[in-house]
C-alpha cells in the first residue's frame, strides 16, 4: 500500500488559536502531544527544540505543554530526536514518552522495540511516535546556502519555512520568497534517496500538510494506541476535522507523492545494488 | 543439517512458527509477558541450556536475571539449566564430564594464553548443539579488545578473542550487556521456533569486528546515514554524540561491543517483523 497500513485518514487542524498561530500546518504534532501530556497519556515528550543557532534545532525533552508549544513548527534540517530517548527516560525519569519522528527516526525506534539489543527498559515506554511526512531533509550548511546565497536571507531574518506546491518558501517579517524545488535539488542529504517511506509508515499517528488545505493537515491513524489517543483529542474539541474525500487537493495528491518517492529511490537503491553498495531495504 | 532443521529437531518443533502462542501485537513491543512464558512453559518439552562463562564481567547473566518477572518461570519450568558456575554451580573436571546441551550461552571472549577456557570452549562446542555468543564480549571481543598482557595476576594472558574466532558460532546476541528484554525475547523465541525472529542473531554470528567506526565506514561513507539520532540512542557507554547530523565518536569511550552498527535503522532491516509487532 502506498500510504503504509493505517485505519483511518482525515483532514485536520488544532482549535487552540496559540497552536494555530505557531504550527506550521494543521498543529497536529504540537495539539496531539500537548493533549497527551495533559490527560497523563505521556509525561513528557522528546521533541525539536531551538538551539543558540538560528534554525539549527536541538532534540529536547518537554514536559509541558508550554514547551511543546515552543517547539512547533517544521524545521528543515536534522534534529536527532531519537538521541534523546533514552535521556528522558533514564534522567529525566519518565515512563510514559511521546516524540515526533521523520520516518528514518521511527525506524530506528521501531527497530529497537523489535530487536533491543543493547537498549535497556526503554522500548516499552513509548506511549506515542507522531510520524511526519518527509520527502527528504536537508544538513544545516545546505540550507544555509540556498536561503542565503539563492534566496538573498540571512537566517535569522527568517520567521519560517515551509515546503509546497513545487517550492521551498521563506517568510520574513514583511515578504514572502521561494525558490523551485528543483533548485534544491542535490543539497538534501544522500542517505534520503534510498528511502521509501514518505508517510511514516511504522508511526502510531502519521501527519504532514500534503492532501489537505491550506492550515490544515492530513492525519493518518495507525496502531490501535495511536488511533485511540487522536481520537480521544478530537472527542475533547482539541482538533476540528474533515472528511478526507471533501477537501482540495485530497487523497490524490498524498498518494501520487508517497508513489513518487517510493519509485524514484527504488532506482537509486537498484543502481546502488549493481553497484555492490550495501543498501538494507 | 542446517541450523534450522537442528534447532527444530532439538527443540521437538513443527516445521512453522506457533503463530498460537505469538504474543498480541502490542504486547510483543513490550517484551515477552509473564503470561507469555507460562504459557510456552506448558507447550513444550524443556530445552537444556548450558551457561559457559569466560573472559567476561558476569554482566551479560546479570542482565539475564534481571528478568525477575520470568526468571523464576524460566529456570524451573521453562529451561533446564544444565551447566553453569553461577546459574546452576556445576563445573566440568575431569571426574565430572561436561552434559549434553541443546543450546550453551557463551559469556566472555577466549583468551589464548588460558588453557582451562581453550579445552572448555572446544569441549561446548562438541557438547552443545547450537552455541550462542552470548553478550559482546563473546560476539565481537567488546571491550577485552583492548587487552595487551602484562597485568597482574597473570601478565601472559594477553590475547582475548571472539569465540567464533576458534568455534563455529551459530548465533549470537550482542550488547554490553545485552538487554534483559532482548534476552527474554530471544529464549521465547527459541522455544516457539519462531525462525523469522531469530534470523538476524543467527546473521551476527558473522559480526566478530565491532568498533564506534564501524558507523562512518559502513554507513556514513556508504551514504546510508540519515542523521536519526538512533546510534548515540543505542550506545552503552555514550561515546557517541550527533555533529551536524552525523554520528561523532569518542574513541576513548567506544569499547567495540557493536551496538551502535547492530541498532541503526541503515545496517539491517527487520520489515516485517517491525509491522508484525505494531499489528501493522
Amino acid at each position: 500500500m502506498v500510504l503504509g497500513t493505517y485505519k483511518e485518514i482525515v483532514s485536520a487542524r488544532a482549535t487552540d488559536k496559540q497552536i494555530q498561530k505557531v504550527s506550521q500546518d494543521g498543529g497536529i504534532v504540537t495539539g496531539l502531544l500537548a493533549f497527551a501530556l495533559e490527560e497523563k497519556i505521556i509525561e513528557g515528550a522528546v521533541v525539536a527544540g531551538p538551539s543558540d543557532v538560528f534554525w539549527k534545532p536541538e532534540p529536547m525533552v518537554a514536559m509541558s505543554a508550554d514547551e511543546i508549544i515552543a517547539a512547533a513548527g517544521t524545521k528543515y534540517t536534522f534534529s536527532p530526536n531519537v538521541m534523546m530517548l533514552k535521556k528522558a527516560v533514564r534522567q529525566y525519569g519518565i515512563e510514559k514518552l511521546g516524540t515526533v519522528a521523520i520516518p528514518c527516526q521511527t525506524m530506528g525506534i521501531r527497530k529497537m522495540q523489535s530487536y533491543p539489543f543493547g537498549v535497556r527498559f526503554l522500548a516499552d515506554k513509548l506511549e506515542l511516535l507522531i510520524g511526519i511526512y518527509c520527502m527528504e531533509n536537508f544538513p544545516y550548511a545546505s540550507l544555509e546556502t540556498f536561503i542565503s546565497e539563492k534566496m538573498g536571507v540571512s537566517m535569522e531574518m527568517v520567521e519560517k519555512m515551509d515546503i509546497g506546491k513545487g517550492k521551498f518558501w521563506v517568510y520574513t517579517q514583511d515578504e514572502v520568497l521561494s525558490i523551485p524545488l528543483k533548485e534544491t535539488h542535490g543539497y538534501e542529504q544522500s542517505g534520503c534517496n534510498v528511502c521509501l517511506d514518505y508517510v511514516a509508515e511504522l508511526g502510531d499517528v502519521s501527519t504532514g500538510s500534503v492532501g489537505s488545505p491550506d492550515g490544515w493537515s492530513t492525519v493518518i491513524t495507525r496502531t490501535d494506541g495511536g488511533d485511540s489517543i487522536f481520537k480521544q483529542a478530537v472527542d475533547a474539541g482539541v482538533f476540528e476535522t474533515k472528511a478526507i474525500a471533501d477537501v482540495k487537493p485530497g487523497l490524490d495528491l498524498l498518494q501520487k507523492l508517497s508513489a513518487q518517492k517510493k519509485e524514484k529511490n527504488q532506482k537509486t537503491i537498484d543502481e546502488r545494488k549493481a553497484m555492490g553498495l550495501p543498501v538494507p531495504f | 543439517m542446517s541450523l534450522i532443521n537442528r534447532i527444530k529437531k532439538f527443540f521437538g518443533m513443527e516445521a512453522k512458527p506457533d503463530i498460537e502462542a505469538e504474543p498480541d501485537a502490542a504486547k510483543s513491543a513490550e517484551g515477552a509477558s509473564e503470561q507469555e512464558v507460562e504459557k510456552v512453559a506448558e507447550e513444550k518439552a524443556k530445552p537444556r541450556i548450558g551457561y559457559i562463562h569466560l573472559s567476561g564481567c558476569t554482566g551479560d547473566v546479570m542482565s539475564l536475571s534481571e528478568n525477575y518477572d520470568i526468571l523464576a518461570e524460566l529456570l524451573t519450568n521453562m529451561v533446564d539449566i544444565v551447566y553453569g558456575q553461577t546459574l546452576a554451580d556445576v563445573w566440568w573436571d575431569d571426574e565430572n564430564p561436561m552434559p549434553e546441551m541443546d543450546l550453551a550461552l557463551v559469556e566472555g571472549s577466549v583468551c589464548l594464553q588460558d588453557e582451562h577456557s581453550l579445552h572448555e570452549l572446544m569441549e561446548v562446542r562438541k557438547r552443545a548443539a547450537m552455541v550462542c555468543a552470548f553478550g559482546s564480549c563473546s560476539a565481537t571481543g567488546c571491550f577485552t579488545r583492548y587487552s595487551r598482557g602484562g597485568q597482574q595476576a597473570r601478565p601472559d594472558h594477553e590475547s582475548f578473542v571472539p569465540i567464533a574466532d576458534l568455534i563455529d558460532v551459530d548465533c549470537a546476541i550482542p550488547g554490553c550487556p545485552p538487554s534483559p528484554e532482548i534476552i527474554a525475547k530471544t529464549v521465547v523465541a527459541l522455544i516457539n521456533g519462531d525462525m523469522d525472529y531469530l534470523q538476524p542473531m543467527i546473521d551476527l554470528a558473522g559480526m566478530t569486528e565491532a568498533c564506534g567506526c564501524d558507523l562512518q565506514l559502513k554507513v556514513v561513507n556508504k551514504a546510508l546515514c540519515t542523521g536519526c539520532g538512533t546510534c548515540v540512542m543505542a550506545c552503552q557507554t555514550r561515546a557517541l554524540d550527533m555533529t551536524n547530523g552525523r554520528p561523532e565518536l569518542n574513541s576513548d569511550r567506544c569499547i567495540k561491543c557493536g551496538i551502535c552498527y547492530v541498532q541503526c535503522p541503515r545496517s539491517w532491516w527487520p520489515e516485517e517483523r517491525i509491522k508484525k509487532d505494531l499489528g501493522l
